[in-house]
């Protein structure tokens, strides 16, 4: 609960200093700090004391709103802290004043806001409302600024967007007709109950569809790679950090707890996975704008995480949510990166590009181990999940996922080769200065560094995530037995008293 | 009364999506709000229609003497109709503004963000 106030106290604040930019900037940063300490606090304590319920107004569960903290969500909140605060001092700098001023951090609080709602709420219309603050939010940011491709990307991610979130509610009113509750456990338990099976599966489709869509998934991402390197690259970085991530996270939520065990459902996943890494990688192969390039990379390892979950074995799920979390992190610093490459440059098109390491090296060295983490250099953060995707998928003989996981894993290197060579040891002619902003050289020293030290803090914690994989997979494993075995998750919400 | 209702929610969804898939911007809004009724419609369906019955029980009754009419559906479809009506509105001011900058409604000559820059 704790997380929500705090952004919804923030955001407010904001408001009230709308004209007023160093304070806003400020105060952002503060905020950001405060929430990472709620988020490491609520997350410690849900790690000792299992899984915290909060009714809303007390109604208890299953009649009032509900919102469950089990670890799973913590994780999440914990991660959303972090990648918030790594991309609000990187916005302070990069991110022009003429498009902070209408009111920008206010509305990144919101969009902030409404991920952790998302992540802690045990009702699914509540997690609707959540969605619907998220995507009004994005809405806003993408749009802020209103240059001509950036309205372009705005009204495809707005339609897509939208028709999303009526498919997911068309699916809740059917849910709700065939229940009568909308209490995520109490769904769990009451849905077994549900003589139509047909009609059950149809509104698992709904779901996933509305998810899907949400989550960029193989024939409905169109939408990403179309509007992802549009807006400003500190936008694009929690858009890519989270806004897809919400979606895999209500996928895996939903499927784990109300749509449970369905050969029809796992084969579903498993081939929309399967298609999704293909054509994500292919699509990040073709293209040259490092942004583009990074949109598509997005696609490709959400169909891993995706694949995971269709498996559908704790081995699996496990292996899943290591991704999702070491996503979270890489994807976030990614395009904080190609924030700082366009600024060093003034352009995205890896073919202008060159020359970075000799004039950047340390910079570089981060950067270096960025890429390797996205790809899965061992020891570093992509391997270990790698390891139980493959061992799962292995053993439970879905060796078309086992090959396309290869796949995608090997574009992945080919990508990050190409981008290593192209972007940083080729010689390139030094571009025209643009008028448009400041060169990264000519910054003065705090505002380099508020450059580079998001970028060092994310590029250091996805190094924790490798080196100290042993607490990650020990947390995911737990995580992971909790959803697949959901009577934990049942009990805390519907039995409070005891 | 019911299948009315049905017939009517399938319209609107046929409607919405048809008017979504057309070429003019205008038109992707009107789709957008055809659609968006139709959803609200079937979750008020949902709830099974009870003509003329009270969302309250009598607070002396302890079991369920009549049917009585689910407050909940009416409670979604309200959150619903609000958040969709601030959507639209947004919406309406984004394609003003993209029309603007772009000088056109034609979702095929959208196709700026493909091209590599």
């Amino acid at each position: 609960m704790w997380p929500l106030i705090v952004h919804l106290f923030f955001s407010l604040i904001l408001m009230f200093g709308w004209q007023n930019l160093r304070l806003q900037k400020s105060v952002t940063i503060i905020a950001n700090f405060v929430s990472l300490a709620v988020a490491i606090f609520l997350f410690v304590h849900i790690y000792n004391n299992g899984t915290q319920t909060v009714a809303a107004g007390g109604w208890e569960a299953p009649f009032g709103i509900v919102f469950v903290g089990d670890l799973f969500a913590a994780t999440l909140v914990l991660l959303t802290a972090i990648s918030g605060l790594a991309v609000s001092i990187f916005t302070v700098v990069s991110v022009m004043n003429a498009r902070l001023r209408f009111g920008f951090f206010s509305v990144f609080h919101f969009l902030l806001l409404g991920l952790n709602g998302a992540f802690l709420t045990g009702d699914i219309f509540n997690l609707y409302v959540w969605f619907e603050i998220i995507i009004i939010s994005s809405f806003v940011l993408i749009s802020i600024g209103g240059e001509k491709n950036q309205l372009e990307g705005a009204v495809k991610y707005f339609a897509l967007n939208f028709m999303a979130s009526m498919i997911f509610l068309t699916g809740l009113g059917l849910l709700y007709g065939l229940t009568g509750t909308l209490n995520m456990a109490d769904l769990s338990v009451k849905i077994a109950d549900v003589d139509s099976r047909p009609l059950v599966d149809i509104c698992a489709v709904l779901f996933f569809v509305g998810f899907g869509i949400k989550s960029a998934v193989f024939p409905l991402y169109f939408w990403l790679p179309a509007s992802y390197h549009t807006p400003p690259s500190a936008v694009s970085a929690i858009f890519a950090g989270l806004l897809t991530k919400v979606g895999v996270y209500a996928l895996i939520r939903v499927f784990t707890l109300i749509f449970i065990e369905d050969l029809f459902l796992q084969s579903m996943i498993l081939s929309i996975a399967i298609l999704t890494i293909v054509s994500g990688a292919f699509g990040a192969l073709i293209n040259t704008n490092l942004r583009k390039i990074f949109s598509y990379l997005i696609i490709c390892h959400i169909g891993f995480i995706i694949g995971g979950l269709g498996v559908y074995t704790e081995v699996a799920i496990a292996g899943a949510l290591f991704y999702l979390i070491h996503d979270i992190i890489v994807k976030t610093n990614l395009y904080l990166i190609s924030g700082l490459i366009y600024r060093i440059k003034g352009g995205t098109n890896i073919q202008n590009l060159g020359n970075i390491y000799k004039d950047y090296p340390k910079i570089s060295v981060v950067i270096a181990i960025v890429l390797f983490s996205l790809v899965g250099v061992p020891p570093l953060s992509g391997f270990w999940p790698k390891i139980s995707l493959f061992k799962a998928s292995f053993i439970n003989g879905n060796y078309w996922y086992l090959g396309a996981l290869i796949f995608g894993s090997l574009i992945t290197l080919i990508i990050v080769a190409k981008i290593w060579a192209e972007v940083f040891w080729k010689n390139a002619d030094t571009l025209q200065p643009t008028k448009r902003f400041i060169q990264f050289d000519k910054l003065s020293n705090l505002q380099r560094s508020q450059f580079v030290v998001p970028i060092i803090f994310l590029a250091v914690i996805s190094l924790y995530i490798g080196l100290g994989a042993e607490h990650i997979q020990n947390l995911v494993t737990q995580i992971a037995h909790d959803l697949k075995d959901n009577q934990s998750y049942i009990n805390a919400v519907l039995n409070q008293e005891q | 009364m019911e299948i009315v209702l049905a017939i009517v929610t399938g319209i609107l969804y046929a409607a919405g999506i048809y008017m979504m898939m057309r070429r003019s911007i205008v038109k992707l809004i009107i789709g957008v709000i055809l659609f968006s009724n139709g959803v609200n419609l079937l979750i008020f369906l949902s709830g099974r229609l009870k003509k003329g019955k009270p969302p309250i029980i009598p607070e002396s009754s302890d079991v369920f003497l009549e049917l009585y009419t689910d407050p909940i559906p009416q409670a979604l479809i309200l959150t619903a109709i609000v958040i969709s009506f601030g959507l639209q509105a947004f919406a309406i001011v984004l394609v003003k503004r993209a029309y603007k900058v772009l000088k056109t409604d034609d979702l095929d000559q959208l196709n700026t963000t493909d091209e590599d820059t």
